[in-house]
């Protein structure tokens, strides 16, 4: 079995948004939900660096460890998935998520949040793959149909990596030789407990 | 002339040449070092708690990169609040089966007597019902969201969990609201009574009268123990109220570290005071004689009166004898 991760190579993201947008558009996510983000760090200095940032389906995960309802799934791929029929909205998953991933469709008080929406790692939910509730409610399911996430696959500068733990590590690893530099795997040591030693 | 030219060239081909120096030089630097000055996760973790930048989406908050004190927060709400809530709670629960079975119920010593009287009028019995009903509903829905995934889930099953848990957060969200109300007419209502004096520490010393029978110290309208229960509850009523609310309005003038704060303390201190009310109904319900009437008809009986609060009894009696004076002398004018 794999071991899906996200990396961004903060060296080599350009802040274009795309993969924002390829993720808006694959899976319909409502206005106001970002299931992925573009943050800029030290915007307009030197050495100023963006990481696209989602769910970074986290080794033991903080979220699945907080929610009162015990929503959250960890597949054998080590996608962090949730069940939506189960949420009950109470915004504790954000509290403790390192990366902001829970996105909730009510920004209204008095605890109507919504169902927690995130994103998915193009791998659905509970519900049967490709099903139509499936889509509805988590969007597309790109895993099921042997993809990968949109976001990664159609990153114009490659920053953004996805698939198999070890397969892109080696990728950034021989990246960071051949250029010289590299400002590390943002958010691995948070999320797996583990960097990547170049 | 030729030789003037050629004087000129290399004069030009040597400045053409330091300008180039001067111009490759940076670029050169730049080329071997080019994350010299570059963000570095490490570095930027070491010197601030989280990771902030910007962000080209209205939702602000989305502009924090990385906060790993969402582990801490994690930590201490599964491990901290967990046990704090479970230790408090299940001691109290022991203790007070303890108390009960090595001091049993706490008769009125010269039994009941024929005659009542009034403690609690219907409007300090309203304010004290509408706190205590909404405490209740509040404790219980609070206690579901930590404890309820390890207790209740398993037997009832996630679907049927998840429904309930839904309608106990909308509950403990909305109840909220009379249980402020409550908190603030309690305090107006009881105050009064409630400024500790020195007769509270002998009360305290006597250990209250808890552990012997046949001997009370004398105390007012509250002793020292209610009095500890009151500031208990608009101690902590308030603190719970205050942290309460910026749970229900997220954001609001708060960034994520308030958020983690507000919910620690909303946590940790509601298992405290879950537990010291469960001492405060143990002792007003099945823990002592004659206790619970103060609460449902507001009239005690007069012996149970006169060995608990037996300052107040005097006092209620003196304000009788006057009223009862005036009323002889208006009525004989």
């Amino acid at each position: 079995m794999a071991r899906m991760k996200f990396l961004c190579d903060a060296d080599r993201c350009i802040e274009c948004n795309a993969c924002v947008t390829a993720c808006k558009s694959e899976h319909d996510v409502p206005w106001g939900i970002n299931r992925r983000r573009v943050v800029t760090i030290n915007d307009g200095k030197p050495g100023e660096r963006s990481v696209s940032m989602a769910c970074m389906h986290c080794t033991d995960a903080p979220c699945q460890a907080v929610c009162p309802v015990d929503c959250f799934l960890t597949t054998a791929d080590g996608v962090v998935l949730h069940n939506k029929d189960l949420c009950i909205g109470c915004g504790y998953c954000f509290y403790a998520c390192p990366f902001g991933a829970p996105q909730y469709p009510k920004t209204g008080n008095f605890g109507s949040r919504g169902k927690m929406d995130k994103c998915t790692y193009c791998a659905g939910g509970p519900e049967a793959d490709n099903s139509p509730e499936e889509y509805a409610k988590y969007g597309a399911n790109r895993l099921a149909q042997g993809k990968l996430p949109i976001c990664a696959e159609m990153c114009s500068t490659k920053a953004l990596l996805a698939g198999d733990s070890e397969m892109i590590a080696t990728i950034y690893k021989e990246r960071v030789l051949k250029r010289g530099y590299g400002s590390g795997a943002w958010g691995w040591k948070v999320a797996y407990r583990e960097t990547i030693a170049v | 002339m030729i030789d003037r030219n050629s004087n000129w060239r290399h004069l030009a081909l040597a400045l053409l040449g330091l300008a180039l120096v001067v111009i490759t030089q940076p670029t050169e630097a730049q080329t071997v070092t080019p994350t010299a000055s570059a963000a570095k996760e490490e570095q930027l973790l070491s010197t601030m708690k989280q990771i902030d930048g910007r962000i080209s989406i209205p939702d602000q908050k989305a502009s924090v990169l990385m906060q790993p004190a969402g582990q801490e927060w994690r930590n201490v709400h599964n491990t901290t609040m967990f046990w704090v809530g479970t230790v408090s709670i299940l001691g109290m629960m022991l203790a007070l089966t303890l108390f009960y079975t090595i001091r049993g119920r706490i008769m009125i010593d010269s039994g009941p007597s024929d005659k009542t009287i009034l403690r609690f009028n219907g409007f300090e019995r309203f304010v004290h019902w509408l706190t205590a009903s909404c405490f209740i509903v509040l404790a219980l829905s609070g206690l579901n969201v930590s404890f309820g995934k390890y207790l209740l889930l398993p037997v009832i099953g996630a679907e049927a969990f998840s429904a309930m848990s839904q309608l106990a957060k909308y509950a403990h969200n909305f109840l909220a609201f009379p249980f402020i109300i409550g908190l603030v007419f309690m305090f107006l209502v009881w105050v009064k009574d409630n400024i500790p004096n020195g007769g509270d520490l002998d009360w305290l010393k006597a250990g209250g009268g808890f552990l012997g029978k046949g001997h009370h110290p004398p105390a007012k309208k509250f002793n020292a123990g209610q009095k500890v229960i009151f500031w208990v509850v608009i101690g902590g009523g308030t603190v719970l109220s205050l942290t309460g609310l910026m749970l229900l309005f997220p954001f609001s003038g708060t960034v994520i570290a308030d958020m983690q704060l507000g919910q620690t303390i909303h946590g940790i201190l509601s298992g405290l005071i879950i537990a010291i009310m469960m001492a405060h109904i143990y002792i007003g319900s099945v823990g002592m004689e004659g206790a619970i009437d103060a609460m449902n008809t507001g009239e005690v009986d007069l012996n149970w009166a006169r060995e608990h609060h037996s300052l107040w009894v005097e006092e209620v009696e003196a304000q009788e004898h006057e009223a009862h004076h005036k009323a002889k002398s208006v009525a004989a004018e």
